[in-house]
């Protein structure tokens, strides 16, 4: 028995899935032409799964606010804010989302995935039970792992499993935590959360909603699901990140209730990680003002979500159950996916490739990511390259 | 009170269709012995709390590892309940 005895079990399923073709996990970008196109492979590739929603990764306020605080205030902090304080940016990135959200207070944290660990492991406690709908994101479960409330999930999406688990709980349900996600980030479909908000009050239950890839994208000030079902005041955690449609890297969590501010000494993985360097809390702060600004941003990513999804749905593919900017492509074996997904990177599109168990339900899909940054002639060219493989069977 | 024994017996009936014809046992581990996957253990969780009317808290999972084990977490859970 070695200490990698257990490796070798996905060392044989690497081994049989993708043999010796191009790994899909193993990617590397070798030049970023822009926010949509790059090359990959020595081939100018359009890069149609990259979360960049909003296209800023090269806007010019947030590219000229970053170079300026690389410049005046170094490449890092060196260290967690607890140790080494906090910069003046934190502070004002965190007073400016407070202010975007209507919310009283809001902790930076330095990765989206941190956001979730660090709230999920320290508001519920021991007597307390988390909810999370199963589709939530891999940090909504380490957060929950790291935790010590009781977690239980409920179906993905279902109101009625979610009441009758509340119900099942009695008076506890007051001491429950609901986590949903505004968008779905494998299928991008939407929780129905003026249901769930509903359900929340009635048995005085807390909801968090993660609005990592709803913010900027949802809503007509761009604040997420919450504001587009118009339930923002049933929500008590806003979770959200800054690498999606904010382009840069970190996470945060907004909330009217006071105790938030006391999170900050007990969640370790706020007091225990270095903070947010200044020049990605600089792009974060430019870019939140292009998202503030950004209807037409987010006209011109719906029209392209729009557009793709009515393209690949007229070819006869399986998609993700509605329209958004996470377009889906259910393939019918891992097998087909892989070989559609190096067919589309061979064309020079490059999209995600999700295997089991990572896909809901267990299949496998092509998971294309919009954004406002895309041309019609970028996403006529992805169209193109799915038909393609629909019509050479590559795709179902 | 649920007993053990018919917990045990519904608990089985639940894994029948994904144990391909094996016999099962208290002993019989889940993942071990019937190859399950992490989907099909979240299935098999489902139908077992429908069956039950209960909820299994994700936490008593890592504790889980034979069929009996996954009888005596779902018979405390009934009479919790």
């Amino acid at each position: 028995m070695s200490l990698f005895d257990r490796f070798q079990q996905l060392a044989a399923a690497r081994q049989t899935l993708l043999g010796d073709g191009a790994v899909p996990f193993g990617v590397v970008v070798e030049k970023v032409l822009s926010a949509t196109e790059a090359i990959v492979d020595g081939r100018p590739t359009i890069l149609a799964g990259t979360n960049n929603y909003l296209g800023l990764t090269f806007d010019p306020a947030c590219l000229e606010a970053a170079r300026g605080a690389l410049l005046e205030q170094g490449t890092g902090t060196t260290g967690s804010r607890m140790a080494n304080g906090t910069f003046a940016g934190h502070a004002a990135l965190e007073q400016e989302l407070s202010d975007f959200f209507g919310r009283r207070s809001t902790i930076v944290f330095s990765a989206g995935y941190l956001a979730n660990l660090g709230i999920l492991s320290t508001v519920p406690g021991p007597d307390d039970v988390v909810l999370i709908d199963a589709d939530c994101h891999a940090s909504i479960y380490d957060g929950c792992r790291l935790g010590s409330a009781e977690v239980v999930r409920f179906r993905h999406n279902s109101v009625t499993d979610l009441d009758k688990r509340l119900r099942r709980l009695g008076a506890r349900s007051r001491r429950a935590m609901i986590v949903v996600e505004g968008l779905y980030s494998m299928l991008g479909d939407r929780a129905p959360l003026a249901e769930i908000a509903a359900l929340t009050r009635h048995h005085g239950a807390s909801l968090l909603v993660d609005e990592a890839h709803s913010l900027g994208v949802l809503g007509e000030q761009g604040r997420g699901l919450a504001e587009e079902a118009g339930v923002e005041d049933a929500v008590d955690f806003v979770v959200g990140t800054f690498s999606k449609s904010l382009g840069t890297i970190g996470g945060f969590c907004a909330s009217d209730h006071p105790e938030l501010e006391l999170v900050r000494y007990a969640c370790r993985p706020y007091v225990f990680t270095a903070s947010p360097s200044p020049s990605v809390v600089a792009s974060a702060r430019a870019a939140l003002v292009a998202l503030r600004a950004g209807a037409g941003l987010r006209r011109r990513l719906w029209d392209n979500a729009h557009h793709l999804y009515g393209r690949l749905r007229d070819l006869g593919l399986a998609l993700g159950p509605e329209v958004s900017p996470i377009v889906a492509v259910l393939m019918a074996s891992p097998e087909q996916g892989i070989a559609a997904w190096r067919a589309l990177l061979a064309r020079g599109v490059y999209v995600n490739l999700v295997l089991p168990p990572a896909a809901p339900t267990g299949g496998c899909l092509l998971r294309c990511s919009l954004s406002a940054a895309h041309t019609r002639d970028q996403i006529e060219a992805v169209a193109e390259a799915f038909r393609s493989l629909a019509a050479s069977g590559a795709a179902r | 009170m649920a007993t053990y024994e018919d917990v045990l017996a519904q608990t089985c009936e639940v894994l029948a269709r994904f144990a391909k014809g094996q016999p099962l046992t208290e002993g019989t581990r889940l993942l071990a012995d019937l190859g399950l996957d992490s989907v099909q253990a979240m299935e098999i969780l489902l139908e077992a709390e429908e069956r039950f009317d209960i909820s299994i808290p994700l936490n008593v999972l890592p504790s889980v590892r034979t069929v009996g084990d996954l009888a005596r977490r779902v018979q405390q859970l009934v009479d919790r309940a």
